[in-house]
C-alpha cells in the first residue's frame, strides 16, 4: 500500500493555523515513522523480520481453518495404523483424553479469564458418576448412550454452583476457593464408601458410592445401543472423533457473540459490562461450559481404566492440564493439542536412554541458538566445544587412559561418535558427582558474565554438561533425570514463546 | 420530556458525600459539558447514570423511565453508552471485534446456535459485522478497512479513543457519555475530536453528555454547561454564563483570586 509513507489525508483548511507542528511533514513523508500507519504495523514488520519461523507462523494464518485442524489432527488419525496397542496408549490415547480436557479448561481460563482450580473435580466427577450408573461395583449398567448425556448435564449443573463463586470473587480468590473445591471432592471421593466415616444420606441411609480410597472398580465398557468399545483403539477413535467436532465448535464458538462476549470479559470485565455483556451470566456459562466438557472427558477416562480411583483426579492432574493449555498459549484452540502432546507425550518418550540423548543436546542446542544473538556468537560456542572436547580428550587419551575407557551402549553412530568426543571413565561415581556440583557453579558463574566472557565460560560449560550427562544423568533416565529434562524444555519452549506455542502474545498495558 | 434526567441524586462513600442532591437533565439532541476541578465527581455520575454505582437516594430516569438500580448492562441495552477517561478497550481483541463485542446486547444467538453455526446465528453475525463496520466508517481513515483486524493494542492513542467512541456507538446507543474525550490529545487531534462530536449530533443523531477539562473544546460544542464542585452543581447555562459564574471561578481558582485579577 502506498499509504505506508503518509498520513491520512488531512483536510488542511480544518488546522487552525497558530497549531505549532510537532515534526517536519516532509520527513513523516519519508520516514513515516510515528504516524498512525506506522504504529499500526509494527506487527507486519516484526514478522517480516524473522526467518523461517516468521514464515512458518505466515503460512499457518494463511491456511483456512479446516486445513489447520487436519494438520492438527491428521496425524494422530494415522497413529493407531503405524503402532502397537501399548504406545496407542501411552502416547496416542492418553494425549487426546488430556487435549479434550484442556479443551474445555481453555474456555474458562483462556476465553473467559477466570483462574479455575478445581477444573479436575469435574473430570472426576463425570468418572465416578459413569462409574456409578455403569459397573459391577455400583451394579447398575446403563447404557452409555443414556448415561453420557446425563453425566454431562450434571457435571455442567455442577460447574454452575461452583461458577456462583465468581459472581463476587475474581483472580486469586476465585482460585482459592476453587482450589478448595477440589480438595473438598477428593476427600468426598476418598470416604463416600459407606463405612464408618461416611454420611447416612435421606431416605436411603449409608451407601458405597465411590468405594473408598480403593477406587470405584469394575466400570463398564461403553456400550451404545449394543454396540460394545472394547479396544484401546476403539476408544482412541471414539476421543479423536469427539475432540475434532469440539474443536470445531470451539471455533464456532470463539467467533460468535459468546466468544466475543467471554474474551471481553477476560479483557476488561467492568467494559464488558457497560457494553451490554451480561457478565455473571457469561462467566457461569463458561463455567459450565467447561465443567461439561470436563465431565464428558471422565467418562472416557473411566471407561477406559475401567475404574475410578481418587488419586488420579488431584493436583497433580490438575497442574499437566494447566501446563497444557498454557504451553499450547491461553485461548489458542490448536495450541491445547500441542501442548498435550508435548506435555504427555516428551516424559513417555524419555523413558528411553537414546530418545533422552537427543533431546538433551536438542534442547542444549535450541536453547544455545535461542539465547545467545547474534548468531555468530552461538556458532563460535557450538564450534568451540567440539574443538575443546576433542582436544581434551586427545590429551586423556595419551596421559589418562582410564579417562576414555568407558562406552555408550545402544546410541548407533551418534554414540560412537560420541566415545571419541567426551570422557568416559570407568566407574565414573565419584567424579560424575564432583563435576555435577562443578556444573552447577559453573552455570551460577555465567550469570555472573557477560559479552565474551559469557562465550568463553559457555565452551567448558557445555563440555562439562555432556560429561555430566553421558556419565551420570544417563543411568537415571527413567527416573529423576527424566523430570530435569522434561523441565528444561519446558523452560525452553516457554523462552522461545513466551506466550504458549500457538499463543499470541498478549498486551496487557500500553 | 427530557431524554436524560437526575432527580435530587446523592451517592457517598463513607462520610464522603461525592454526589450531593444533584438534579440536571439532558435533552434530545442536546450536547451537555460536565465542568468542574479534579475530584468535583463528574466521573461518579457516569457511573452512576451507567449503574456501575447504585445511587443513595434520588432517581434517574431515562426516556420517562427509572434506570437507577438496574445492572449496567441491561442500561446500556436501554440506550445509554459510555467511553471511559481511562481507556478501557479489550486490547487484545481486534479493531471490528471490540466495536462488535459491544453489539451483544441486540444480538440473540445461543450458544448452542453458534456452535452448530444455525440460521439465526450467521445471519445476526452478518447484520453487526456491517453495523460495526458502518460505525467505524463514520471515523472516515482514521479507522479505515485495513484496521478492522488488527488487534487494539496497535492502535494510537488517539486512535483509542475514536474506537472508544465507535464501541459505545455500537450499543445502539442514543445518548452517549464521553469521558474527556480530548485527554491527552495534540491540539490538531482536539480539534478533530471537537468537530466530530459535533458531527455524532448533526450527522448521527445522538445526545451527547460530555466531561472535559478542555474549554476550547467546551466553549465550542455545548449547548448547555453544568459545573460541578464537590458534588454539588455550583452552576448551570450557556458556556458564557457558567464561565463567568463567581462560585465557578471561585471553585477553580480560589476564593480571592477572582477579586485580584
Amino acid at each position: 500500500m502506498s499509504s505506508l509513507g503518509g498520513g491520512p489525508p488531512l483536510d488542511e483548511g480544518d488546522l487552525p493555523v497558530a497549531i505549532p507542528e510537532p515534526v517536519d511533514p516532509a520527513d513523516v513523508a519519508r520516514s513515516g515513522v510515528g504516524t498512525d500507519e506506522w504504529v499500526a504495523r509494527v506487527d507486519e514488520r516484526r514478522a517480516a523480520q524473522t526467518g523461517i519461523s516468521g514464515l512458518i507462523a505466515r503460512t499457518w494464518e494463511r491456511t483456512p481453518a479446516f486445513g489447520r485442524l487436519v494438520i492438527l489432527l491428521g496425524p494422530f488419525a494415522i497413529f493407531p495404523f503405524i503402532t502397537n496397542e501399548g504406545n496407542l496408549y501411552r502416547y496416542g490415547l492418553i494425549t487426546i483424553i488430556y487435549a479434550l480436557l484442556a479443551m474445555g479448561l481453555n474456555v474458562v481460563v483462556g476465553f473467559a479469564g477466570l483462574l479455575d482450580l478445581g477444573y479436575v473435580a469435574f473430570f472426576g466427577f463425570g468418572a465416578y458418576l459413569y462409574g456409578i450408573m455403569a459397573s459391577g461395583h455400583s451394579g447398575h449398567h446403563l447404557q452409555a448412550e443414556i448415561a453420557i448425556p446425563i453425566v454431562v448435564v450434571s457435571t455442567a449443573l455442577l460447574g454452575l454452583l461452583l461458577g456462583l463463586t465468581s459472581w463476587r470473587l475474581l483472580g486469586d480468590y476465585l482460585a482459592i476457593v476453587t482450589l478448595f473445591f477440589l480438595q473438598a471432592f477428593v476427600i468426598f471421593v476418598n470416604n463416600a464408601n459407606g463405612g464408618l466415616n461416611d454420611f447416612s444420606y435421606p431416605f436411603v441411609g449409608k451407601v458405597d458410592l465411590t468405594g473408598g480410597a480403593n477406587g470405584l472398580d469394575q466400570i463398564d465398557p461403553f456400550n451404545f445401543f449394543g454396540f460394545h468399545i472394547t479396544t484401546t483403539r476403539g476408544y482412541y477413535f471414539y476421543t479423536l472423533i469427539a475432540l475434532a467436532l469440539l474443536m470445531v465448535m470451539l471455533y464456532f464458538v470463539n467467533g460468535s457473540r459468546t466468544g466475543r462476549a467471554w474474551r471481553a470479559l477476560r479483557e476488561d470485565p467492568l467494559a464488558a459490562e457497560v457494553m451490554s455483556t451480561p457478565v455473571n451470566r457469561l462467566k457461569l456459562l463458561a463455567f459450565m461450559f467447561g465443567a461439561g466438557v470436563a465431565g464428558f472427558s471422565g467418562t472416557i477416562f473411566g471407561a477406559v481404566q475401567s475404574g475410578a480411583f481418587p488419586g488420579d483426579y488431584d493436583v497433580g492432574l490438575l497442574i499437566t492440564i494447566y501446563a497444557i493449555v498454557i504451553l499450547g498459549g491461553l485461548g489458542s484452540i490448536g495450541g491445547v493439542v500441542v501442548g498435550a502432546l508435548v506435555v504427555n507425550g516428551a516424559p513417555e518418550l524419555l523413558r528411553s536412554s537414546s530418545n533422552a540423548r537427543f533431546l538433551f543436546y536438542g534442547v542444549l542446542l535450541v536453547a544455545l541458538f535461542a539465547a545467545l544473538k547474534p548468531w555468530y556468537k552461538a556458532v563460535i560456542v557450538l564450534v568451540g566445544t567440539i574443538a575443546f572436547g576433542f582436544a581434551v580428550h586427545g590429551i586423556a587419551s595419551a596421559v589418562w587412559s582410564r579417562g576414555t575407557a568407558g562406552h555408550i551402549s545402544g546410541a548407533g553412530n551418534f554414540g560412537k561418535a560420541l566415545e571419541h568426543w567426551v570422557l568416559l571413565p570407568t566407574n565414573p561415581s565419584s567424579i560424575a558427582g564432583w563435576s555435577y556440583f562443578a556444573l552447577i557453579c559453573a552455570a551460577l558463574v555465567l550469570t555472573l558474565v557477560s559479552g565474551w566472557w559469557r562465550v568463553a565460560v559457555l565452551i567448558p560449560t557445555f563440555y562439562l554438561a555432556a560429561f555430566v550427562w553421558e556419565n551420570k544423568l544417563v543411568e537415571q533416565v527413567a527416573g529423576a533425570t527424566r523430570l530435569i529434562l522434561l523441565g528444561a524444555l519446558l523452560v525452553v519452549i516457554m523462552n522461545v514463546r513466551p506466550s504458549g506455542i500457538f499463543g499470541t502474545s498478549r498486551v496487557e498495558i500500553v | 420530556m427530557p431524554l436524560l434526567e437526575l432527580r435530587d441524586v446523592s451517592k457517598a462513600f463513607g462520610g464522603l458525600q461525592v454526589t450531593d442532591h444533584l438534579t440536571f437533565h439532558v435533552d434530545e439532541g442536546e450536547i451537555v459539558s460536565l465542568i468542574g476541578p479534579n475530584g468535583a465527581g463528574k466521573t461518579t455520575v457516569f457511573n452512576l447514570i451507567t449503574g456501575i454505582f447504585h445511587v443513595d437516594s434520588g432517581e434517574i430516569v431515562f426516556e420517562g423511565e427509572k434506570v437507577s438500580g438496574l445492572a449496567p448492562h441491561k442500561i446500556t441495552d436501554r440506550g445509554i453508552a459510555r467511553t471511559f477517561q481511562t481507556l478501557r478497550l479489550f486490547l487484545n481483541m481486534t479493531v471490528l471485534e471490540n466495536v462488535m463485542a459491544a453489539e451483544y446486547g441486540h444480538t440473540k444467538a445461543t450458544v448452542l446456535e453458534a456452535m452448530l453455526q444455525l440460521p439465526r446465528s450467521r445471519r445476526e453475525e452478518k447484520r453487526i459485522r456491517q453495523l460495526a463496520e458502518e460505525k467505524l466508517a463514520f471515523f472516515g481513515q482514521r479507522l479505515a478497512g485495513y484496521r478492522h483486524d488488527q488487534q487494539a493494542y496497535s492502535l494510537s492513542y488517539a486512535n483509542r479513543r475514536r474506537l472508544e467512541i465507535a464501541r459505545a456507538m455500537a450499543t445502539n446507543a442514543r445518548l452517549l457519555l464521553l469521558d474527556e474525550p480530548a485527554a491527552g490529545m495534540n491540539p490538531h487531534e482536539t480539534h478533530e475530536i471537537t468537530e466530530l462530536i459535533g458531527k455524532l449530533r448533526d450527522e448521527a443523531g445522538y445526545s451527547i453528555l460530555v466531561i472535559e477539562h478542555d474549554m476550547h473544546v467546551v466553549e465550542g460544542i455545548s449547548d448547555r454547561v453544568v459545573a460541578l464542585d464537590h458534588g454539588v452543581k455550583i452552576a448551570e447555562g450557556s458556556f458564557d454564563q457558567v464561565a463567568t459564574n463567581e462560585k465557578v471561578v471561585e471553585a477553580y481558582l480560589g476564593l480571592h483570586t477572582a477579586a485580584t485579577k
